[in-house]
């Protein structure tokens, strides 16, 4: 029975261990380099056969729901897409590279572990462990000073909203003598009746919101992704995000949302889109203009979680996978223009319509979703979001949310402009081998498909929001 | 729900294109492109014959197709025709062979994607104008987006990164409220669904709020001054297919987004901003003719005409009497048919000449008396001369605006003369003006005379006998005008010189929208117009 709750889980560690005696220098697992897609292919059909588990594990601390498996599937898909984007990263050196997949891995398994967590140290831990094998991977940019710094940015930065969190546990824990979110969902949780939980809960968050990159704790954010390689990049910018989703819409549908909490978040959710779009207006830089622009979709999917509710709840979790695939999609095409490993400028996309038609495709497809353009996924999630929150007494939010639309078509619409408008100032064409072609475009027709026709997806996401509402 | 509810003919309108895409994407020659592409044009005309068989008398929409989209949102996949968009769907299919004749030689790079970009477009043109589900209608409002600010920023002029730039930044800001405004469609109103909410009484205050949200989107796309900064840049840089579709149908999106959704479903807030609306489709006539007034550049002055046209239509749709509608609804189509033939002319000289500036086209009626026989007529139609389309149209705008709005309609009367002073002016300059480049360039082909013709055909057809056209759109926009007058105290409405009493019933059921008019209907001047054209 436990084998079959945790096949996800099993699989993603199964896959650490292979890269892990891999990096040990067997002699019969190196053979298995170019395997590691498929196994990681393997482990997302695991997670897709085990949608429909469900069960309760470890002394209640673990729940296998609908929640934890419709997010468990996507950050396995998610894995499996950034291990193909980059089989052989070049930033990263030869021989490091099964630590490296190894590191993302555990750090898969642990975001996994987040989405099943159901009491706030098991949530707690897994959170570390999805983190610290990511601080370890950040630096590995072969001698790159940047990356360097970038690590360290990440890990101060994660070390500070770590203690906050643990502090927060802390006073949770005082204050209610319980850290089980069914047992907390029958406590008081207003300021005047437990101030000090209240309190605890906001600092509790925070380790979640760092994740997610939520304004004012995204500061890490554009560094991180400018400094790291750019394989790496594309998965710190989706899967971390998707791991935070699934966390805050467990909290949200077991503790509910007071409207303290909510006009809190609603503000931080205004203050993320505006400072995140007015500031990637600015960027040259693709990964760091992403950055940016990551930091405004956080308060996108904030706004889900503020609107509370089946439909609220149900639409940032579906927020959450129409984020990765077209973040996925954008860092396709960010990892194959910087193949050398430099950072791609949105000089680096002029005339790529010549260079490579299909990756402009790739691209015009990836920013026009993130626009929130019909007919993409972005803009079904979007326009779920701002459909399940308006009436629920944040109606200028939703107002807020449009026109911070209207501000990130420009810094989007010019990198499709860049592509498709200006004349390369390199004519080498950029070759794509079949197989990423097909990954390439099947993200692109993903992000179409389910614009046209979201319901399937969005029923999943009912189904495991439905499951996290008590 | 209607006699024609049996084939999906709007959806094989929307599918023909796409699926033509496939065919296109494995074609290796340009040639093969240009006939697929033709062929699949000519097609589309044929399948949108099936829709002459519209009942202007049956109430509700027709050809009505309803699928479920996404339940759990209750949006449909929810299609329909009334007289408001039967004749803009007609326009969007007869356009697209038309365009792939007019930029046959034009078009000389990326000839598949150019295509591409057409087929899109016709296909979201046929959905924005069919769609009864209010998402269903944003999404196909969005899509023509893409493939238009493709068509400006990859085979435009000189300018084209700029101009397609400030078109895509202009019309998505715009719009970015409307979707605001569906939201709470939604929330206040239960439904997405066009035809239940035309039945429903929403609070002045939220009609208000939402009249501007939505009106806003509107005015860019139609657009009104002062919104139109986008549009002479967009034609002016746009190959001259971009510039028919922009001029033909993309703005008509504007003014039917003001027809149904303004007027139907915030009738009250229409009435209570009908005199902003009206200050400033006058501002928009007086601009344009005076703009395009001082224009050299051909194509920038039919580009301003545009905004003085579109001007007359939007003063014709807040008049609220049967004359400024029906009148509203014929220009619309007029100006398609004569705007996009200009363009398509324009395009044609600029294949000769290789410039737009009206110094290069002098004596042209010497060496191409085709050509400029053909432009005479065009520029004829857009002046509004009579015995051609657009007098019809402008008339009965203006007869609408001097019964309901003396001032408006007085301010508009120069419009109607400016129109004349720069048509004239330019067709004198091309016609009789001392020939410098013209001599020995070749007249109109057979290619241009077969993209040509059936658009002078319809400025005669509708020039001579509007009765058919007029016949077709009355019923609908009578049911609209009763919507939009009963709460303006109006337990009569007063269409003109004549009364006519009419009584509607709005049920909130889809497809059960249906009035019952008077029989002194027959007796408006609109229709009596109608009788005596026909």
């Amino acid at each position: 029975m436990i084998p079959r709750l945790l096949a996800p889980e099993i699989g993603m560690a199964a896959l650490a261990l292979v890269f892990f005696l891999q990096g040990l220098g067997f002699e019969s697992l190196k053979r298995l380099g170019g395997l590691s897609v498929w196994l990681a292919a393997a482990v997302t059909v695991l997670a897709a056969a085990s949608l429909d588990a469900r069960g309760s594990l470890f002394w209640d601390c673990y729940a296998v729901d609908s929640l934890s498996q419709f997010f468990k599937l996507a950050i396995a898909f998610g894995f499996a897409v950034v291990t193909a984007i980059g089989p052989r990263p070049v930033d990263v050196e030869e021989g490091k590279r099964p630590d490296y997949f190894m590191l993302l891995a555990i750090s898969s398994l642990g975001l996994m572990l987040l989405a099943s967590a159901k009491e706030l140290t098991t949530m707690y831990l897994a959170l570390e462990l999805a983190s610290l094998s990511l601080y370890a991977v950040a630096p590995l940019r072969a001698e790159s000073r940047p990356a360097a710094e970038a690590a360290v940015k990440y890990i101060l930065y994660g070390a500070m909203v770590t203690a906050l969190s643990l502090y927060g546990l802390s006073l949770i824990m005082a204050s209610q003598h319980t850290t089980y979110l069914p047992q907390l969902a029958a406590k008081p949780w207003s300021v005047a009746q437990s101030p000090l939980a209240v309190l605890g809960l906001a600092l509790y968050l925070c380790g979640f919101l760092f994740k997610l990159a939520l304004f004012p704790f995204h500061f890490w954010c554009p560094d991180v992704y400018q400094g790291v390689g750019n394989e790496t990049a594309a998965f710190v910018s989706t899967l971390p995000k998707l791991g935070a989703v699934a966390v805050l819409v467990r909290l949200v549908g077991e503790l509910g949302m007071n409207s303290q909490t909510g006009s809190a978040l609603a503000v931080l959710a205004a203050l993320s889109m505006t400072a995140g779009n007015l500031s990637a207006l600015a960027q040259k830089d693709l990964k760091r203009l992403l950055g940016f622009s990551s930091v405004s979709h956080a308060g996108y999917a904030v706004m889900g979680l503020v609107a509370a509710g089946p439909e609220g709840l149900a639409s940032a979790a579906f927020y959450g996978v129409c984020y990765l695939l077209m973040n996925l999609a954008a860092f396709f095409v960010v990892c194959r223009i910087g193949a050398d490993g430099s950072n791609p400028t949105l000089a680096s996309l002029d005339g790529l319509y010549k260079r490579s038609p299909g990756l402009a495709f790739v691209l015009l497809a990836a920013a026009f979703s993130l626009v929130g353009l019909p007919p993409t996924a972005g803009f079904v999630g979007k326009f779920f979001l701002l459909g399940s929150l308006w009436g629920k007494g944040h109606d200028w939010l939703v107002v807020v949310a449009v026109l911070n639309t209207a501000i990130a078509i420009y810094y989007y619409l010019n990198m499709v402009r860049h592509a498709y408008t200006v004349e390369p100032g390199e004519a080498t064409p950029l070759a794509l081998k079949s197989l990423r072609g097909i990954l390439g475009g099947g993200l692109a027709v993903a992000l179409l498909l389910v614009g046209l026709l979201p319901g399937f997806l969005f029923g999943l996401a009912q189904a495991a929001a439905g499951f996290a509402i008590r | 729900m209607t006699a024609h509810s049996g084939f999906p003919f709007l959806t094989s309108l929307m599918v023909l294109p796409v699926a033509a895409i496939l065919v296109l994407l494995i074609l290796r020659r340009d040639s093969a492109v240009r006939s697929v592409t033709l062929a699949v044009g000519v097609l589309e005309v044929l399948l949108s014959i099936p829709l002459y068989s519209f009942a202007p008398s049956l109430p509700g929409f027709q050809f009505v197709e309803l699928k479920p989209w996404v339940p759990q949102w209750g949006m449909n996949y929810y299609l329909g025709l009334d007289g408001l968009s039967l004749f803009m769907v007609l326009l969007s299919t007869l356009l697209l062979p038309l365009c792939v004749l007019c930029s046959w030689t034009y078009i000389k790079a990326r000839v598949k994607e150019f295509h591409i970009c057409l087929l899109v477009m016709t296909a979201a043109c046929v959905g924005v104008f069919s769609a009864l589900d209010l998402v269903l209608f944003y999404v196909f409002w969005e899509a023509m987006l893409v493939p238009m600010f493709l068509l400006i920023a990859v085979w435009g002029g000189p300018e084209r990164r700029y101009a397609s730039l400030k078109f895509f930044l202009y019309t998505l800001a715009g719009s970015t409220l409307l979707l605001v405004a569906i939201i709470a469609f939604r929330a206040m109103g239960g439904s997405f669904a066009i035809p239940e909410l035309l039945g429903r009484d929403f609070p002045v205050a939220f009609q208000r709020w939402t009249f501007l949200a939505m009106a806003l989107a509107f005015a860019i796309k139609v657009p009104m001054f002062p919104f139109h900064t986008w549009l002479p840049a967009a034609h002016v840089q746009a190959p001259s297919a971009g510039s028919v579709i922009l001029a033909a149908v993309l703005l008509k999106m504007g003014t039917y987004g003001f027809m149904r959704f303004c007027l139907g479903l915030t009738p009250e807030a229409s009435h209570f901003f009908a005199p902003l609306m009206i200050a400033l489709s006058v501002a928009s006539i007086l601009y344009g003719g005076l703009t395009a007034l001082g224009q050299t550049d051909l194509k920038r002055m039919v580009a301003y005409s545009s905004v003085g046209h579109m001007g007359f239509v939007t003063l014709g749709i807040f008049m609220f009497n049967m004359q400024g509608l029906s009148g509203a609804l014929l220009q619309m189509l007029n100006h398609g048919i004569t705007t996009g033939a200009l363009f398509m002319m324009l395009g044609a000289a600029y294949e000769r000449s290789h410039s737009r500036e009206m110094a290069d086209h002098l004596g042209m009626g010497k060496y191409l008396p085709a050509f400029m026989g053909m432009w005479g007529l065009f520029a004829l139609s857009s002046l509004a001369f009579p015995g051609t389309n657009s007098f019809v149209g402008e008339l009965l705008v203006l007869t609408g605006a001097f019964s309901a709005n003396l001032w408006a309609a007085f301010l508009s009367v120069p419009g109607a003369m400016l129109a004349a002073a720069y048509m004239l002016r330019a067709t004198r300059s091309m016609a009789w003006g001392s020939p410098t480049t013209a001599k020995g360039w070749a007249d109109l082909n057979v290619r241009e005379w077969t993209a040509l013709t059936p658009l002078a055909v319809l400025v005669l057809y509708i020039g001579f006998a509007p009765g058919l056209a007029l016949k077709a759109v009355e019923p609908s926009l009578e049911r609209l005008l009763v919507g939009v007058n009963k709460h303006a105290g109006t337990a009569t409405l007063t269409t003109g010189p004549v009364a006519v009493s009419s009584s509607a019933t709005l049920s909130g059921k889809p497809g059960t929208v249906t009035a019952k008019t008077g029989s002194q209907v027959n007796e408006t001047p609109t229709t009596r117009l109608a009788e005596v054209a026909r």
